[in-house]
């Protein structure tokens, strides 16, 4: 079983090497996590999960994650189809740019967007007198999410997109299909793995973000409340049990998430039979 | 798809970068004495430059020289920050039942910490004010104007902020002076918190969403933050109304015995808080705009700025053991407001 089946040295080294360093970064505080839910108990932990607060919490997160990293999905593709199959002046830029999310501190970010979506901020006075409020709002939320969940949909997308030879849309043409046929029956099937791997990593991603949504969110309970924030607050009341509680919760959504959406890979690359 | 986002060097450089100097802060190999006084958020200003002043003032006494680092933050953050090995030598922080939690989840701070110092330990004290928009367009004198249909308040979070805790406790206290009873108390600040738009998670954030957002009508504020958004914003920004009633918040200070390691940091330390009582501290609280006790030394037109109002004190509420947990604890009266 450990004998390596490939000729190349180094497997078992290689592997203790991989298993230790995934045991301590992530292993570990996980499972610390997970022994505070065993000796909690299932019946306590559903007494911390019951309340209207946290479910709202939860909730607002999950939606609010799903809109953000649904938007990314198109907006995302759209980015990078424009950054891999056109030449134009500044492309290498914008493709740098992309990455901006990744470094920028998230709180940065969040500041930045409320001091914009603030009602005395440059977009929030020109979208106050119609009515709409972003900073403050959930609308704020989805906004600061989608800055942080953008680059994975484009970053996972534009390999393949660079790999789809533009031979197969031509003969597509050719044997007399619409420009939205080829599309549909060509482009998107091939680029549905890693689309939804994109979405995926968004989502998990923005799920748990909170440095830069605790600026530009109201913070209102049972409104703009965050899970993320509940947990801290649980802290702040040294209640570790209510706050491992939420934080168990929101391990197991998610961890359910992505297995849905990896046996939706799976069955859909049995269904094209390749990648 | 992992190389897809290792391949980011930017970012990567940039996160190393940062990992790098925040481990390599340079660690001086002199031997001086050190310490870490953790803090609540607006005292900022405050401490800045209490630390040059105690630091001439200790070495005039010829002694060794002290370096004074400053951590400030969320005060029930800070606390906890302590409590899980944070090693701070001083806490000054923004109500008892902060230094209270350290004395209780760890062996750092003597449990009659509070009986050390003059003052329940509180060098200083201030209370809470409303901070209102030049010229009052709304009209605000007093707590019950704060409920008017179209009056947004802006005040952080009590779970995570020892100043909102003090602004919902006067707040209570007007309203059970008013009504005379707990239930119309209860009721009242339900309405309040109704009308606040934006729960930042501390004192110096609510601050910045009233005036550099510029959202809501009125902040519930410190007295000494308030007196500092007029003087760096101008005065002809906003204006300060004092209410008929509010609290005397009084912000105390603790030695964290457990975190002294050796006679001269010791020394140093209870030196650093015994000066907090001198008059040329006195006079610079209140030059922070913070009501001091010895105003022998303090400029006259500090002490004037002070208006007199009548204050209830944290005892009226039988002390932060029972107060924080009636209504800031898990269930408790802030709970119930909004729903758990």
């Amino acid at each position: 079983m450990l004998r390596a089946p490939s000729p190349l040295p180094g497997f078992g080294l290689g592997l203790g090497v991989l298993l230790s360093a995934l045991t301590v970064i992530v292993l570990v505080p996980l499972a610390a996590l997970l022994g505070r839910g065993v000796v909690m108990g299932p019946a306590e932990m559903a007494g911390h999960l019951s309340s209207g607060r946290v479910q709202a919490a939860l909730l607002l997160s999950f939606r609010a994650a799903f809109i953000a990293s649904a938007f990314n999905l198109v907006f995302g593709l759209a980015l990078a189809w424009v950054l891999t199959r056109y030449r134009f002046p500044g492309r290498r830029l914008i493709d740098a740019a992309v990455d901006l999310p990744f470094a920028l501190p998230t709180a940065v970010a969040g500041i930045a967007m409320t001091a914009l979506y603030a009602p005395n901020g440059v977009f929030g006075q020109l979208l106050a007198p119609l009515g709409i409020q972003i900073a403050y709002a959930e609308a704020g939320i989805w906004v600061a999410l989608i800055f942080v969940g953008l680059p994975f949909v484009v970053r996972t997308v534009q390999p393949v997109i660079d790999e789809i030879d533009p031979e197969w849309e031509e003969a597509s043409a050719t044997l007399g299909a619409s420009r939205l046929r080829t599309l549909r029956r060509v482009v998107l099937p091939t680029l549905a793995p890693s689309l939804m791997t994109g979405f995926a990593m968004a989502l998990a991603r923005s799920v748990g973000e909170y440095g830069s949504v605790i600026f530009i969110a109201g913070n209102i309970p049972k409104m703009t409340e965050i899970a993320p924030l509940l947990i801290v607050i649980r802290l702040e009341e040294f209640n570790y049990d209510a706050a491992a509680a939420i934080g168990l919760a929101m391990l197991g959504i998610s961890f359910a998430m992505l297995l849905v959406i990896n046996a939706m890979q799976i069955w859909n690359i049995r269904r094209i039979g390749h990648v | 798809m992992l190389q897809t986002l290792l391949r980011t060097p930017a970012a990567t450089a940039l996160a190393a970068l940062l990992a790098g100097s925040a481990l390599f802060t340079p660690s001086l190999a002199v031997a001086e004495i050190k310490l870490l006084n953790v803090s609540y958020d607006p005292t900022r200003e405050f401490y800045r430059d209490y630390n040059a002043l105690f630091a001439k003032w200790w070495e005039a006494q010829g002694k060794e020289p002290v370096v004074i680092e400053q951590s400030h933050g969320g005060s029930g953050a800070q606390a906890r920050a302590v409590i899980d090995g944070l090693e701070a030598q001083i806490v000054t922080l923004a109500l008892a039942s902060d230094i209270d939690a350290i004395a209780q989840n760890s062996d750092l701070v003597a449990k009659d910490w509070q009986a050390q110092y003059p003052h329940n330990s509180s060098p200083y004290t201030s209370t809470i004010v409303f901070l209102v928009r030049k010229g009052n367009p709304k009209g605000i004198q007093d707590w019950n104007d704060l409920i008017k249909d179209d009056v947004q308040v802006i005040t952080p979070n009590p779970k995570t902020s020892g100043g909102a805790r003090w602004n919902f406790l006067a707040a209570w206290g007007w309203a059970e002076k008013i009504t005379g009873d707990e239930a119309s108390a209860k009721d009242y600040v339900s309405q309040l918190l109704r009308h606040v738009p934006v729960l930042d998670t501390g004192a110096r954030g609510a601050t910045t969403t009233f005036v550099q957002r510029g959202v809501g009508d009125v902040l519930l504020a410190w007295e000494n933050e308030a007196f500092l958004a007029l003087k760096q914003m101008g005065p002809d920004a906003f204006d300060i109304v004092v209410p008929s009633v509010s609290i005397l918040a009084e912000p105390p200070v603790a030695l964290v015995t457990g975190n002294l390691k050796d006679e001269a940091q010791k020394e140093a330390a209870e030196a650093y808080l015994s000066y907090l009582y001198s008059p040329e501290a006195q006079a610079l609280a209140i030059a922070h705009y913070y009501r001091s006790w010895d105003h022998s030394q303090a400029k006259p037109e500090d002490v004037a700025r002070f208006p007199e109002t009548e204050l209830v004190t944290i005892a009226d509420f039988g002390g932060w053991s029972e107060a924080q947990p009636r209504f800031f604890g898990d269930g408790g009266v802030f709970d119930q407001i909004y729903g758990e």
